[in-house]
This record gives structure tokens, C-alpha cells and sequence, in this order.
């Protein structure tokens, strides 16, 4: 898996069934990368509706959040409906897991992601990576901390 | 992963303050692991309350549950008239009930100053009060609710676990 101070390989992925995002265009923009298994996990500990409640604590970095799965883009669009999410999900689709692949996050056996964290910096530096098992939610907290001992 | 901030006179607690035995819940009214957790603590409340200090801090997943901010706004409104952990059971019982009126409905019960709860729900420091726990969860490593943190640490396991663990450790 990449690690502090790796280059982020550049990506392009769909948000939306019509929406394109490219980690190139966030330059100057602190990056999250929240690699995870797949859409639809149980409820109340769902990783992707905890970050949808800390989006204002990310905003005070200046940092977008951005999640990834293998889940396809209109997949993503009813699990965002769904669960009201107010930031993107994107669709390592095809060919499937090949971003998870470059970042060192992706589980071969189970054909998935890893439930991996990434934060970049405006550089398109990696500045801290995480993972943690597949049914383990790991938070926000790590994120926070390394958000803020970059602007140290 | 330890909690940050440490129990302290603004949260509310019951049981005895100087008990051996802390636990800090973070919980979301309208969340349905946490209204099956409620009788759990209940129970662990009642039959070990004079050994246990227990902490409820609000982590309302607002954006999944839209009524869990105004239960939580509801419950901190009553403990300014002294009847936190009344309207925090009125609500954890009657769960599928979670509109205004029914918060009104249970102040009525309580015999709270109704003009003054319907005001109370509103204030700056309560909406201040629930970031605050809402914060302090983030901080200390919460990912979902409830979540249970025993002397300071996170505890891996769901309410029952936690009856199971303190009935061991104080038998």
C-alpha cells in the first residue's frame, strides 16, 4: 500500500452516471481517499454516513472527501440517495479495481477494496494512509489527526 | 482509542459519580441499536448503580436520521428544568414517536414549563452542547452508534456485552 510522501497516482473516475472527477483537478485542494469494500453495509456504523456528518471538520482543513469502491456508478447514485450523502462516491468500475490496485488497496480474494484511507496533500503528495479489516470502520479521528499535523 | 474530553461537569450523569466503574455512552435517539441498548443500560444502571458512573453524549447521525438532532435538542432542553434522564427514557421508549409534538407530549408528562422547553430547544448552547459531544465522539474514535467507552476506553462489544463484562468484573 502507498505510504507518506509516495506521489498519488492520478485517477478519473465517474461520481455520477454523467460526472467525471480527476484527482488532477483537486490540486491546490487537500484530498481524502476513502477506499471501502462496497455499498449498502449496515446501517448505524456505515463509514460512509459517519464521514457525511464530519464533512464540516474536513471543509476547516480545506479538504474534499472522496469515497471508492468497486460498486458501479449507478450503484453509487441510489447508495447516495439512500443515505442523503452530500460528497462523492466514485466507481473504481472499470476496468474494476484498478485505482484500489495502484494505491496498494484492493483484496484480490474478495475482488474488493481495502478499507483504506488516504490523505493528500495539495502537492498530490500522499501525507498519511490507514487500513484497517474490512468490517471494521476505523472513523474519522486518524483523518482529523493527519489533516492536522500537516498544517503544522 | 481513549475518550477526549474526559467526563466533566457538563455532561450528564447517573449513577454514583465516584463509582469505580465509568461508562461513557455515544448514542443517537432515532438509531435503533441504541433504543434495543437502552433497557441493557437500564438493567446495568439498576443493578449496579451505586459501582457504575454512567455518561450519555450525543452523536446524532442527523443526515440518516432526521428527527435524532431534535430528540437530542428535546432531552438537553429538559435537564435545564432538571429532567434530563426523564425525557431521555420518554424519548428511548416511545422511539417510533419522534416529531415535536411528541417531545411536547412527554414535557407535558414531566410537568415541565412548556413555553420555556419549546424555547430551551432552540438555544445557541444546546445546539452547542450537542456539537460538543458530537466532537468529542469523532475525536475518541467513534464510527457508529452506540458506542461505549468503560474507564476511559473504547469498548469493543454492544450493550450486552458490557452487562455480560460488568456482571464478570463485580461479582
Amino acid at each position: 500500500m502507498l505510504q507518506k510522501n509516495d506521489t498519488a497516482p492520478n485517477f478519473t473516475l465517474y461520481a455520477t452516471p454523467d460526472k467525471e472527477i480527476s484527482l488532477a483537478d483537486m490540486k491546490g485542494k487537500n484530498v481524502i481517499l476513502a477506499f471501502y469494500p462496497a455499498d449498502w453495509s449496515p446501517v448505524c456504523s456505515d463509514q460512509m454516513a459517519l464521514y457525511n456528518e464530519t464533512l464540516k471538520y474536513f471543509e476547516k482543513h480545506d479538504a474534499e472527501i472522496f469515497g471508492i469502491s468497486v460498486d458501479s456508478k449507478w450503484c453509487h447514485q441510489a447508495f447516495t440517495e439512500s443515505r442523503n450523502l452530500h460528497f462523492n462516491l466514485l466507481a473504481d468500475f472499470e476496468p474494476k479495481g484498478a485505482i484500489s490496485k495502484a494505491y496498494g488497496a484492493y483484496d484480490e480474494k474478495e475482488g474488493q477494496s481495502k478499507r483504506a484511507l488516504f490523505v493528500i496533500n495539495k502537492e498530490g503528495v500522499i501525507e498519511w494512509s490507514f487500513v484497517s479489516p474490512n468490517e471494521e470502520n476505523p472513523g474519522a479521528d486518524g483523518i482529523l489527526e493527519a489533516l492536522e499535523n500537516m498544517n503544522k | 482509542m481513549s475518550l477526549h474530553p474526559e467526563v466533566n461537569k457538563k455532561d450528564h450523569i447517573k449513577g454514583d459519580s465516584s463509582a469505580n466503574l465509568e461508562i461513557v455512552e455515544f448514542g443517537d435517539f432515532q438509531c435503533g441499536h441504541c433504543g434495543a441498548a437502552h433497557p441493557v443500560v437500564e438493567k446495568i444502571i439498576k443493578q449496579f448503580g451505586n459501582q457504575v458512573t454512567f455518561v450519555f453524549r450525543n452523536f446524532p447521525l442527523s443526515e440518516m436520521h432526521e428527527n435524532a438532532r431534535g430528540a437530542a435538542k428535546a432531552a438537553e432542553a429538559a435537564a435545564i428544568q432538571g429532567k434530563y434522564w426523564e425525557m431521555h427514557n420518554s424519548i428511548f421508549e416511545n422511539q417510533e414517536n419522534l416529531q415535536s409534538n411528541d417531545f411536547i407530549a412527554h414535557a407535558e408528562k414531566l410537568g415541565l414549563d412548556i413555553d420555556k422547553f419549546k424555547n430551551d430547544m432552540e438555544l445557541t448552547s444546546i445546539a452547542e452542547k450537542i456539537d460538543t459531544d458530537f466532537e468529542s465522539g469523532i475525536r475518541s474514535g467513534v464510527n457508529g452508534t452506540p458506542s461505549f467507552f468503560v474507564n476511559g476506553n473504547k469498548f469493543d462489544g454492544d450493550a450486552a456485552n458490557l452487562l455480560a463484562v460488568i456482571e464478570g468484573s463485580v461479582a
